[in-house]
């Protein structure tokens, strides 16, 4: 009994400190700019600024912009990923072909670089094409997952050859197998997938950093470190909202989804 | 049909082809090109590139700053994985034991994980602010000493390192939860039937040498990511106070885009990918041996 009261007591204040910042950052983002300093700190303002301070986060920097950019870019990079990890991954698992046992070591291969390690070649490649400051310099290097191919290769592995047989003689092309056997039967891990590639592509900042300087074109995160730099600290207040703003969505798809998240985070680990 | 195998093999190569192509154009080709990149005298936008051999290499050998990084990102994740594995580690444990609440804790331990990192580093720098920061309020309530932690020197690169574990101690306790399920419960009864059930006892003999594989890659898993420490370190301190915070990450791109020596910068890459795959091979050498032995 006392052991758990103090195993709750010890897990209480570790929760504590990793929430703090979060608890932090909502506070400050209601609080007006007098009261962020003030030297004893209260969780609620004594007047009330929310309004203002999330009106000043949305319109001194195109927010929304940034927000929306996020989302295309997130949903441009997943759409790539699956369409064409999910073929590999099914050739890899359940086709007879040469060049296959390569073909999956090199993907191994792969799945052991870093993602900043290609950057100055791809850089200088999109240079050369005219794509820097452009959307598709931000999609591009990322439409390849090679750890999306890894994951899926292992979960369609484990799918019965007969339903794959069946779904010959019923005349489906394999193109059709992959995506009207395969995918329904591997939903847990496509949604896996799904979770871990919004978390990584949301919150990429190395790259984006590096593709784009133009405003209109940023990411949430390339967005708030400009907003940031452009405050130089003096205006805590919006700058909080903001960041309010550009963490919740994925906070609140975490806390709808756990279960997803962190299933594909264990499977993986990598992200 | 006339030959199911052919069909078989012509369907396997044209889906993974797709993949494959994507795979060399934006992954595999570019890594072999920074190796290439990295033997060249090549600055980004000249017209000319002429071979360097290993010149670049040279170069960094001699170079001061490269050195500090190498330093300071050694530091920096000597510090964060070990703090990191043992904190994640506990947490697994206390929070499988809990009962009631374990979902709440779960989640507020892996929240940070799922966070952006950029966003909540702002937060962080308001966390260290050194009169009205939580963390100078909370240190000076236990009598503890107080720092102006982003902008002393001493202090600059524990403080980034401190960020670094809240980040990832989530992510290494949902780790070793998933290890600690995998324990076969009926190995604690045994132990209990030999009359040794303490808490202790039970990690010393079973849990400890049960999760033996999963130590080993959560530490590795947590090294390799602590080693891509830069979105802080941009954001936070730009590598300062004089260099304190200088990692390998942004002396990259500090080399290889703000100063556009791109065959500087890819020299750097291939030292930090070269670090990374170490501690892949070490990985993979500890879990080796353990298979034989263990």
């Amino acid at each position: 009994m006392v052991k758990r009261v103090l195993t709750h007591l010890a897990l209480l204040t570790g929760a504590a400190v990793m929430l703090a910042p979060f608890i932090l950052m909502l506070s400050i983002s209601l609080k007006p700019p007098g009261e962020v300093f003030s030297p004893h700190f209260a969780l609620l303002p004594t007047q009330w600024y929310a309004v203002e301070n999330y009106t000043a986060a949305f319109t001194k920097v195109p927010l929304l912009r940034f927000l929306l950019n996020g989302l295309f870019v997130t949903l441009c990079i997943f759409a790539a990923q699956a369409l064409t990890a999910l073929p590999m991954a099914y050739a890899l698992a359940k086709l007879r072909w040469r060049g296959r046992e390569a073909a999956f070591a090199m993907v191994v291969l792969a799945l052991l670089i870093p993602p900043q390690v290609p950057a100055i070649p791809l850089y200088i490649a999109l240079w050369q094409l005219g794509l820097l400051n452009t959307y598709a310099a931000i999609i591009l290097p990322s439409t390849i997952s090679v750890f999306g191919i890894f994951l899926m290769r292992q979960f369609f592995r484990t799918v019965p050859d007969d339903l794959i047989a069946a779904a010959r003689m019923d005349g489906l092309s394999e193109w059709a197998i992959v995506w009207r056997i395969m995918l329904p039967t591997a939903a847990p891990a496509i949604a896996a997938f799904a979770c871990l590639s919004f978390i990584w592509n949301w919150n990429e900042f190395f790259w984006p950093l590096i593709a784009v300087q133009e405003e209109h074109l940023m990411t949430p995160p390339l967005g708030i470190a400009f907003f940031s730099n452009a405050e130089a600290g003096t205006s805590f207040g919006p700058l909080m909202a903001a960041a309010t703003v550009v963490t919740a969505p994925l906070a609140l798809a975490f806390l709808l989804a756990q279960r997803a998240f962190i299933e594909g985070v264990t499977m993986t680990g990598v992200k | 049909m006339a030959n199911p195998h052919r069909a078989e093999a012509i369907a396997g190569t044209l889906l993974a082809l797709p993949a494959f192509i994507l795979m060399w154009l934006m992954l595999l080709g570019p890594a072999v090109a920074v190796g290439l990149l990295s033997l060249t005298d090549w600055n980004f936008g000249e017209p000319r590139i002429g071979f360097a051999g290993l010149e670049n290499y040279q170069e960094l050998w001699g170079d001061r700053v490269f050195w500090i990084s190498l330093r300071n990102t050694v530091i920096y994740v000597g510090v964060s994985v070990p703090a990191t594995v043992l904190l994640g580690l506990l947490a697994a444990i206390a929070i499988e034991g809990v009962g009631r609440g374990r979902g709440f804790y779960r989640a507020a331990y892996f929240l940070p994980v799922a966070s952006t990192l950029l966003a909540m580093a702002l937060v962080w720098e308001f966390m260290f602010h050194p009169s009205v920061g939580f963390v100078n309020q909370v240190f000076r309530g236990l009598g503890l000493p107080t720092a102006d932690w982003l902008q002393n020197p001493d202090t600059a690169l524990f403080a980034l390192a401190a960020i670094g574990v809240w980040q990832n101690l989530g992510l290494a306790m949902v780790l070793f939860m998933a290890g600690l399920k995998a324990i076969p419960p009926d190995l604690y009864e045994a132990l209990a039937m030999d009359g040794a059930d303490g808490a202790w006892e039970r990690f010393r003999r079973v849990t400890w040498p049960m999760l033996g594989p999963a130590l080993v890659f959560v530490v590795a898993i947590t090294a390799i990511r602590s080693f891509q420490v830069f979105d802080t370190v941009q954001v936070l301190t730009e590598g300062g106070p004089s260099k304190s915070t200088e990692v390998l990450l942004f002396t990259m791109v500090q080399q290889g885009f703000t100063f556009l020596r791109s065959a500087y910068g890819a020299a750097i890459t291939i030292v930090f990918l070269v670090l990374t795959l170490a501690i892949t091979l070490a990985q993979t050498t500890i879990l080796d041996r353990r298979a034989h032995y263990g």
